[in-house]
């Protein structure tokens, strides 16, 4: 990403968690390996997983690097059982982690359910592909509704990171682990096929992460305490109700606290495109483009898609000016951006489902559309 | 001079159970407890309650315990296994929940041998839920989904998991028993023993008890004809004794 002197930026992972920028040694590699050895820094203890493209890169990588650590890596016979063993781990108190690709991540719903209400903290990684069904082995966004939504039965969320490049893939594994003990709930990453299979020159630290609460509830064995208990069913009347009303309130913290995203060009323009993933390293091609051609436009990128900054997004909102939303499905993220605009702009969209990636001119066609057309009231 | 002959054991808690009269969890809950207490490994016991009529199992062991999804305590176990080698891990599972929706689960904790120890109660029907079918329903015994009595053409044959299980070189103790009498519940007790003690040796495998429990509720009969009729229909279609170690 080039740096432009103008952008506005609110947190970038990129920069937030390179404490010593540039200290590190630049290495080239793929986002799934990248995203692998970044769990191992950030003290992921086990890694438990099904192999499904486009993410074998994961499992295959911690399969060798995991016992080199001393630490533990199980080939799992099905996703049901790779999140149920992150389940054990995480209810002992260690720092558990899968992987999959969307038909797999469908399977752990059940578990990702269980640990939401167990209060229990996990890293998911979700390698998107097409989808429904078997779909294809092509980058996908198809899965934004079911991550963002919780995914499983209940009245949970998940915190969802959505890295843009190599480097994003490695920083937000520190991030994903520690906003996943901080809160004790499932955290997932959300990538795409393009970002797991890329290589990109990256820099691999070990970062100071944040100071975190002891697990005191960890099954540790009850020595010289009363017994933990690790549940998720409260039948009595009104007990799940109170836990319901507690989850909630830890969700609005996090609504309040976590929000990552970065916008450009914001301030006078009359065209703003919002994208994620690699949809928006695409977008901001097509935007640098746009604006050599006079047309005033900037783009707002998520970065945490759950909890969305329906903030920054509004806020863009106040002025008139259109807002296009660029994904590569039939359009999930533009319902967020729709609840943020609430009415005050007109939100448009544009996506390639099932596979497709849109380019640069695709898109950048696509702005000048909309920006040709005499503005309408 | 009064001499205690009987008394709670220290890992089973001081209260009454929900379970109903004549049901054998109670007496299984018991026996693992006074296992426990007498290898004297409750700080570094963790146990794993299913879901079915046991979910609760935390409310009577005074144990660090968990209570996961359906049919997954052996994929808990594995991963509570595997991170903490020290610790004595057990599921503790009815036949729903391992025999039918944990079927992928437990076959595959045997065949990696994971080094846990599974207590399998089976009691021929789905206790939790009103008495529907289980895979070890006996064949013309009438549930709440088998009006007509189980059927081999409709249902299938009753399945024995135990002896599915002893063929798989990861299994290293499997071990079948029966709450019907004071003998058989000394035998049964042995036989939990034992599973505990091959973890805590650090013996390579998964071991499993099985104990065929009444269920009177269910098999709408009175505890007594309960346990009778343990003796004069499960135990032919599942034998006792030892299938391996």
């Amino acid at each position: 990403m080039n740096p432009v002197a103008d952008r506005t930026r609110n947190r970038n992972m990129t920069e937030e968690w390179q404490t010593s920028k540039g200290a590190g040694k630049r290495i080239l590699m793929c986002g799934n390996e990248a995203l692998a050895e970044s769990a191992i820094i950030a003290g992921c203890d086990a890694y438990f997983g099904y192999p499904i493209t486009p993410q074998n890169e994961i499992p295959a990588y911690m399969s060798r690097r995991m016992p080199e650590e001393g630490r533990v890596f199980v080939q799992t016979e099905s996703e049901l059982a790779a999140i149920n063993m992150v389940f054990g781990a995480s209810a002992t108190g260690k720092r558990a982690m899968t992987s999959s690709s969307s038909p797999g991540i469908s399977l752990m719903q059940e578990g990702i359910s269980y640990l939401a209400g167990a209060e229990l903290p996990a890293v998911v990684v979700n390698i998107m592909r097409g989808g429904p069904g078997l779909g294809n082995i092509a980058p996908s966004q198809a899965d934004y509704f079911q991550a963002t939504r919780g995914g499983g039965h209940g009245d949970y969320r998940t915190v969802v990171l959505g890295p843009s490049g190599v480097q994003e893939m490695v920083d937000c594994m520190p991030l994903a682990f520690d906003l996943a003990d901080q809160y004790r709930m499932p955290v997932m990453v959300l990538a795409d096929g393009i970002l797991g299979q890329m290589m990109e020159p990256i820099v691999l630290e070990k970062k100071q992460g944040r100071e975190l609460p002891a697990k005191d509830w960890a099954l540790t064995g009850a020595k010289r305490r009363k017994q933990n208990i690790v549940r998720s069913l409260w039948l009595p009347e009104g007990v799940l109700e109170k836990l319901n009303y507690k989850l909630r309130d830890k969700y609005k913290q996090i609504e309040q606290n976590e929000v990552l995203c970065e916008q450009y060009e914001i301030d006078g323009a009359e065209i703003v495109v919002v994208a994620y993933g690699v949809a928006a390293r695409i977008v901001r091609s097509a935007v640098s483009r746009a604006r050599e051609e006079g047309i005033k436009a900037g783009w707002i990128r998520p970065i945490t898609l759950w909890p969305f900054p329906t903030e920054q997004v509004s806020k863009a909102a106040d002025e008139f000016r259109i807002f296009l939303v660029v994904e590569m499905s039939n359009g999930q993220m533009v319902e967020d951006v729709r609840l943020a605009v609430n009415g005050k702009s007109p939100v448009l969209f544009y996506g390639r489902p099932g596979g497709g990636v849109p380019n640069v001119d695709e898109i950048l066609d696509k702005i000048k559309q909309l920006t040709l057309k005499p503005k309408a009231q | 001079m009064m001499k205690t002959v009987f008394k709670r054991t220290p890992t089973l808690k001081d209260c009454p159970t929900h379970y109903c009269p004549g049901c054998g969890h109670g007496i299984a809950h018991r026996l693992i407890a006074e296992v426990i207490d007498e290898l004297d490994i409750r700080d570094r016991t963790i146990g794993i309650a299913p879901v079915g009529c046991a979910v609760l199992a935390y409310d009577y062991f005074d144990i660090d315990m968990v209570e996961v999804a359906h049919g997954r305590p052996p994929a808990v176990a594995t991963g509570m296994k595997r991170t903490n080698p020290d610790k004595i891990i057990f599921s503790y599972q009815g036949d729903g929940d391992l025999a039918s929706i944990g079927a992928a689960e437990i076959l595959h904790a045997g065949h990696r041998g994971e080094q846990i120890t599974v207590i399998f109660i089976n009691n021929a029907v789905y206790g939790m839920t009103g008495g529907q079918m289980a895979p070890t329903t006996m064949l013309g015994q009438v549930t709440a989904t088998t009006p007509k009595g189980r059927s081999a053409t409709e249902q299938g044959y009753p399945l024995q998991v135990s002896e599915l299980l002893a063929t798989l070189p990861g299994t290293i103790y499997i071990e079948r028993c029966a709450l019907i009498n004071v003998a058989h519940v000394r035998k049964t007790k042995k036989a939990i023993k034992h599973a505990f003690e091959l973890q805590l040796e650090g013996a390579q495998g998964l071991s499993l008890v099985e104990v065929l429990s009444p269920c009177p509720t269910y098999w709408r009969m009175s505890p007594a004809k309960a346990m009778e009729w343990i003796e004069s229909n499960m135990m032919k279609v599942f034998p006792l004794g030892r299938l391996k170690g």
